[in-house]
């Protein structure tokens, strides 16, 4: 596909939570909880503004503000605020802080002060209505000449339990929304960028990590389509897909409006109610239906049931619509007969209609008003598809390319004053105590050179959690190679095998490195030590039981006695027999004495059964001329 | 240059790049400018280009139609805000006072009555005062004179309980009198103003006969109760269920949104009391909460008062260096009522020798009367009597179910 060509413009919004003791506008903890644990659960009706809601008739809105009763789950972690039973507190300054560096790490420009906002979300995802975000800066860089528009500092929303249900743990979690401006060509430079952001964000050590801690968010439009925002895109890899489907959904309703402008197509301005029709029907839908309307969609045949997406069709866009009157879905004479509706209640249909083979007739059923609404709807979406495409909010379905509607593009006009949270002044002088932390991907480079690592090792373990651990450790002395080794590989390899190595902390670690690094412990030991520790020992008792120690005498006598047993092996080889034997007694000293001093004990052993050299050896095992 | 007046449209330069917006007002002398993604930021009004006015965004209102074969209603406001809107250009929060404004933000209302909507003062609670109540109390008056089935009072959570029980006293009714307010600002679509406005509608055009408090009766948006007016206290800075009746269960519920009304069996009735119009109130009372070791010459900032309630200790207690004190202002003309800072249960100084002191020295015991209310009640008494015993006598009788007769177990 030429993007060029087809005049592909993309941009990213990132959403990423931040590390904080406190949430952004209270000073609860910014922990997630399991639903089972919540103490307590409340209802509330939201209620939709004029502005928010101009475009729906009155019947509608009132509809849906029925239908508004959301509950909501709180927990011993959660207070008053989250309740929306208490105004804010002030601004959270460590977030502040950490959107500041980021800001800085991105070349931007602070604004002078600091003002919280409110934007109207009456989805129930907002305990209050509304999402409270501030603008911190502007205008910043990327690599390959994009540039960033703002980063905001937002209170994240709560998670969604269920349709009207909300969990209210992580409601208040401070996050940075980054936006990039639509300089985005590609779905792959998308994609890298949104790497690139992630790999900045990282950096500076105190974001939030795992599922869900990050969102991608794309505005993605073509030349003659328009801008359509896909939210919530979590995994890195599936941000070219997105595009690319998007692109694909564009193009494909573009080609239609086409098609249907030079049919002179038309949608009917009434529905018709249509329930007699359906009296004796097999469809159980329609069967149960109180009501069954029907919307002519003049010259639309065959264009309603046409592959947009991956198993979406323009249908699917009208049904997308309908349901937003709280329909389970339309049926539309493309996809007909089926589900139960016969060949003979389709040419009643036609005939009531006066339709002809090229119409397309939608059907919604339900509840008389929401069958109405439902109709309303799928009219105007399938006026849009004779104007070109909407702007809206879209998002993913599973992990191929597909969207489905969620809703129409916000725009400014839903923000107004926090009035409850003062301004915070950004003066100079603080600007410029922001320190910047290294970069992670420069970090890494600096592990090639300065330590060593395999680039990817490197890369590894400058990405990863455990980056602090790795610094900590090099830095008192503990071998690169051991601490890469452990936290690159072990831990990687262990999780693998289901073991949950994520809950040994970092200060166990470091004091098992400074075991190892002693010699007190073998580092072959290290595996069977992280796996007794994930298992809920103490690190102490987890050496105690993979590799209790053992003293200088009980290792004598375990090489004397594979040294004996193996006699005429030794007598045969001489100094030689020692790699082979070395192996038999690390298995049996299971990395409860360094490799050095066994080599150095079993040559001493050796050298008594060939009657040969009392001479010293080194820790390699190699002879010293005592003489030298 | 030209002046930066809200809504003019002006330019200003952030690091290397011009941004554009809508200059919205200037404070400590930063200007606040709405840009175009609609964020607020705080810049040197130095740097600010004016580049023009920007264009009116008219709303365009819909058309309100009251229901004539409805009861009439009056709606009148105090001050607190129960609708208001949000001129999203310059993110300013207007409140909304007309009828016609506060059914087309709250169009339920417009199916339980209709109403007529008159506004006595915009003041903040906290600013009430005994000239206001009595305002009010001659506005409500006039109303019910004219024939309305009910009136709703919109006022500021702060001192509605003050509000509400001095109108108890001032202007006993047929009718429902109802308070109603908002602890979360009607700007916000979570606001709590919309539900308790549809629910003192319903209990406004109710069997119930006196005046009352409508608020949420739990955080939830389930139901609200209606509190008495001379037994509600409001009981938490900021949740929505922050008034709770003491001493008394509420006089009932309205269920939302079903909007099913239910009345216990104590409440006085529709048609009960007959209209009448008393708002003389004594301004020279004071109500002084007690507490360990405050020195008793506090209490000469007092003389002169008319009357005096102390909240005290317990079952009505202060230090016994405040008995010869408290005797010299009742020998001086001060009419001195005790309550207790329990606010639950009654005064009983009859029990320790310091309370038999301070009836001795002539205190009032307030019974299980709530010190604001006993405030408001002594205050309106001191009105129209002077004379000790007849005082005494009706500040120890319920005159508007401000006293419980019995303290009722399990409450």
């Amino acid at each position: 596909m030429d993007y060029e060509a087809i005049g592909l413009k993309a941009g990213l919004e990132i959403h990423q939570q931040l590390d904080t003791e406190e949430k952004l506008f209270c000073h609860c903890p910014t922990v997630l909880r399991d639903i089972k644990e919540r103490n307590s659960e409340f209802h509330r009706f939201l209620r939709a503004t004029v502005s928010e809601l101009g475009e729906m008739d009155r019947a509608a809105e009132e509809e849906m503000m029925a239908q508004r009763r959301f509950t909501y789950y709180a927990y011993d972690t959660t207070c008053l605020v989250e309740d929306d039973e208490e105004p804010p507190a002030p601004l959270n300054n460590e977030a502040l802080e950490i959107a500041l560096t980021i800001a800085k790490l991105f070349g931007m420009t602070p604004v002078e002060e600091v003002h919280t906002m409110r934007k109207l979300v009456i989805d129930g995802s907002n305990t209050t209505g509304f999402q409270r975000t501030a603008l911190v800066a502007l205008h910043g860089r990327l690599p390959g000449g994009c540039r960033l528009d703002s980063i905001c500092l937002e209170e994240e929303a709560a998670q969604r339990v269920d349709d009207r249900t909300f969990s209210l743990d992580r409601l208040g979690i401070p996050l940075v929304e980054i936006s990039t401006a639509p300089c985005l060509r590609t779905p792959e430079e998308v994609q890298e960028v949104a790497e690139y952001i992630g790999m900045v964000l990282r950096s500076t050590g105190r974001v939030k990590r795992g599922i869900g801690t990050i969102r991608q968010d794309i505005n993605i439009s073509i030349r003659g389509g328009a801008r359509v925002e896909i939210k919530g895109v979590q995994e890195l890899d599936l941000i070219a897909d997105a595009v690319k489907g998007e692109v694909k959904r564009q193009l494909a309703l573009l080609a239609i409006k086409d098609e249907l402008l030079s049919r002179r197509a038309a949608v009917m301005e009434e529905f018709r109610d249509v329930t007699p029709l359906f009296s004796e029907t097999g469809s159980k839908i329609l069967k149960k239906a109180p009501c069954i309307l029907a919307v002519f969609l003049q010259e639309f045949g065959g264009l309603v049931g046409r592959e947009i997406q991956p198993g979406r069709r323009l249908g699917s866009e009208l049904a997308d619509y309908a349901k937003k009157c709280g329909v389970g879905g339309i049926f539309h004479t493309d996809e007909l007969p089926a589900y139960g509706i016969s060949e003979g209640e389709i040419s009643r249909l036609r005939v009531e209609l006066r339709a002809s083979e090229g119409d397309c007739i939608v059907l919604v059923a339900g509840e008389r008003e929401r069958a109405e609404c439902a109709a309303r709807q799928v009219m105007k979406r399938a006026k849009l598809a004779l104007v070109g495409i909407p702007e809206e909010t879209r998002r993913m379905l599973g992990e191929g390319e597909s969207t489905a509607y969620l809703r129409p593009l916000p725009g400014a006009a839903r923000m107004y004053p926090e009035t409850d949270v003062f301004p915070v002044r950004l003066t100079p002088p603080e600007w410029e105590a922001i320190e910047v932390p290294e970069l992670l991907s420069v970090r890494a480079e600096r592990f090639v050179r300065d330590l060593g690592l395999d680039p990817a090792v490197a890369r590894q373990i400058a990405y990863s959690d455990r980056i602090g651990l790795f610094e900590a450790a090099v830095s008192e002395g503990i071998r690169p190679s051991v601490a890469a080794r452990t936290l690159a590989s072990t831990l990687r390899e262990l999780k693998r095998d289901g073991i949950k190595v994520d809950g040994i902390g970092d200060r166990e670690i470091l004091e098992l490195f400074r075991m190892v690094e002693s010699g007190r412990l073998a580092k072959e030991a290290i595996p069977s030590v992280l796996k007794s520790m994930a298992g809920g020992k103490s690190l102490e008792d987890a050496i105690q039981e993979v590799a209790p120690p053992m003293t200088e005498e009980g290792l004598e006598a375990l090489i004397d006695r594979i040294v004996r047993e193996r006699e005429s092996f030794v007598r045969e080889r001489g100094r030689r027999a020692l790699g082979p034997l070395m192996g038999v007694v690390m298995a049996e000293a299971r990395g409860r004495v360094d490799g050095k001093v066994i080599a150095s004990m079993l040559g001493r052993a050796i050298d008594r059964i060939t009657g040969g050299d009392e001479r010293r050896l080194n820790t390699e095992g190699k002879r010293i001329d005592e003489n030298a | 240059m030209m002046r930066a007046l809200s809504g003019s449209r002006v330019r200003c330069r952030v690091g290397d790049q011009d941004l554009e917006g809508v200059y919205i007002t200037e404070r400590e002398g930063r200007a606040v400018v709405k840009l175009s993604s609609g964020y607020n930021i705080g810049i040197d009004i130095a740097r600010l280009e004016v580049i023009g006015p920007s264009p009116e965004t008219v709303l365009p209102l819909a058309r309100i139609e009251q229901d004539p074969d409805l009861p009439e209603c009056s709606i009148i406001s105090t001050g607190g805000t129960i609708a208001s809107r949000i001129d999203y250009r310059t993110g300013a929060v207007t409140s909304q006072f007309s009828a016609e404004d506060i059914l087309r933000a709250i169009p339920e209302l417009t199916s339980i009555a209709r109403y007529n909507a008159i506004q006595v003062s915009t003041i903040l609670s906290e600013n009430m005062n005994i000239a206001i109540w009595q305002r009010l109390a001659h506005a409500i008056h006039d109303e019910i004179e004219r024939g309305v089935r009910g009136v709703i009072v919109m006022h500021g959570t702060d001192t509605m309980a003050f509000t509400a029980s001095a109108i108890s006293f001032m202007v006993p009714a047929p009718v429902p009198i109802v308070f109603v307010g908002a602890q979360r600002s009607a700007d916000r679509p979570s606001s709590d103003s919309a539900m308790n406005a549809i629910c003192s509608a319903v209990a406004a055009v109710s069997g119930l006969g006196e005046v009352s408090v409508v608020m949420h009766d739990t955080t939830s948006d389930d139901r609200c109760a209606i509190h008495r007016a001379t037994r509600v206290r409001k009981m938490h800075t900021s949740r929505r269920d922050a008034f709770q009746s003491i001493g008394i269960p509420p006089l009932g519920y309205v269920e939302y949104p079903s909007l099913k009304m239910t009345l216990s069996s104590g409440v006085v009735r529709r048609g009960e009391r007959a209209l009448s119009l008393q708002t003389e109130m004594e301004p020279r009372c004071a109500l002084l909460l007690f507490a360990p070791g405050m020195p008793p010459d506090i209490l000469e900032g007092y003389h002169g008062m008319k009357g005096l309630v102390i909240s005290g200790t317990g079952l009505g207690h202060v230090g016994s260096d405040w008995v010869p004190v408290i005797r010299e202002l009742i020998d001086g003309g001060t009419h001195v009522v005790m309550t207790s800072q329990c606010l639950h249960g009654r005064v009983c100084d009859r029990v320790y020798d310091t309370g038999r002191d301070l009836l001795a020295a002539g205190v009032i015991e307030g019974e299980d009367l709530l010190p604001e209310v006993a405030l408001v009640k002594l205050s309106w008494i001191l009105g129209r009597e002077e004379g000790p015993e007849e005082v005494s006598r009706l500040m120890q009788q319920s005159l508007r179910g401000e006293i419980c007769r019995r303290s009722i177990h399990g409450l």
